[in-house]
């Protein structure tokens, strides 16, 4: 079956991105497909590619770039979210005149178009936030 | 491409977080790809759609003229639940009023608000292909 | 059609649970997440409430009640899934409400 993943809370403050995570790992082995994990609200803070958490802590944004290089996973951070929010992929940090940009690798920066497709085109969308 | 039907269930009250604002950006947005939409709102979600919104002393955006521009883009089906409008004391009196206007009968102007009871939109609910939470 | 609500906080904290509650017609499933899992301990008031939903299926998502330390205090009648289960369930059900 195909998934689509809506994720509205930054890592850490809530749980929702650890869930979200969980729940991604747990439906790709068990066979299915993600079509796309959308990051919306606060939730675009999971893509930044400068958190730096304890050592004996998990690395959310980590965790996510990572599962998205082993799957080929589509994560999209919304750009109107992310623009509020100050999260920039190189392109973007460019036209917007900064010299430093924070998008983890994996992740893309897109409208949010890209999450009503991802309701048309999944036979599932499951949201989480908090 | 096949029509879905897709809820947007809105429960959180405007300004004192984004939810509100955001999520109706998404409805906006949404509106282009011609799905069969309605909004449905629950909780403090009824206080999004308050007339008199003044926003300047708090300095934010006052965006609850938006959604009397949402009947223009064919999103009419606004579902406000009953039981939370009455355990805030509130009536649809206090609410902004909705319309679109019925392309089918010489533009007719109709109201886009439909007061329903908790049950009646469970069922409604339960219909629905995509439920889009904030 | 059949729903599979999802609800993640306390019945203390929000009126998410109950308002869910409201929601979840017979044959549909109240997965119980993250602090939302505070709802299926026995002996708390909102142990009722699941008790007479009848025709409403209950669980809960097992890693959040351990990780809260309550499975020992997990009330009857509501099924205990893991992270595969959750998925099983949003698969068997034909849309997802998340009470946020």
């Amino acid at each position: 079956m195909k998934f689509s993943i809506q994720i509205n809370e930054g890592p850490y403050q809530h749980q929702a991105s650890d869930t979200a995570y969980q729940f991604a790992r747990a439906a790709l082995a068990a066979g299915h497909e993600i079509f796309r994990v959308f990051f919306y609200h606060d939730g675009v803070n999971n893509a930044t590619k400068l958190a730096v958490p304890p050592q004996d802590d998990r690395d959310i944004p980590k965790l996510w770039s990572e599962l998205s290089k082993e799957n080929d996973l589509d994560l999209v951070v919304c750009i109107a979210a992310a623009q509020r929010r100050g999260m920039m992929d190189v392109d973007e940090a460019k036209r917007q005149g900064f010299e430093d940009n924070n998008l983890n690798e994996g992740f893309r920066i897109s409208g949010l178009g890209q999450l009503i497709e991802a309701g048309i085109e999944s036979d599932r969308l499951v949201v989480f936030g908090a | 491409m096949a029509v879905k039907k897709f809820m947007y269930v809105n429960r959180k009250a405007p300004y004192g977080t984004i939810y509100a604002l955001e999520s109706l950006e998404v409805v906006l947005i949404g509106a282009a790809f011609d799905q069969d939409v309605s909004l449905a709102f629950i909780g403090d979600g009824v206080y999004e759609l308050t007339k008199g919104q003044k926003t300047e002393a708090i300095g934010q955006k006052n965006f609850s003229p938006t959604y009397s521009a949402l009947g223009d883009y064919d999103v009419n089906k606004i579902y406000v639940e009953k039981e939370s409008l009455e355990e805030r004391g509130l009536t649809l009196d206090d609410l902004q009023h909705l319309v679109w206007e019925d392309e089918d009968e010489d533009w007719a102007e109709k109201d886009s608000i439909r007061l329903v009871s908790r049950s009646e939109l469970a069922d409604v609910m339960a219909e629905q292909d995509i439920c889009l939470s904030f | 059609m059949t729903l599979l609500h999802t609800v993640n906080k306390s019945p203390f904290e929000s009126m998410s649970f109950d308002t869910c509650l409201g929601y979840a017609k017979d044959g549909s499933t109240v997965l119980l997440i993250e602090d939302g899992v505070y709802a299926a301990t026995t002996g708390n008031s909102a142990a009722d409430k699941i008790k007479n939903a009848s025709g409403v299926t209950f669980a809960v998502l097992g890693p959040d009640l351990q990780a809260r330390g309550l499975e020992n205090k997990l009330a009857d009648g509501i099924k205990v899934v893991d992270y595969e289960g959750f998925v099983n369930l949003v698969a068997e059900h034909d849309s997802v409400q998340s009470w946020l």
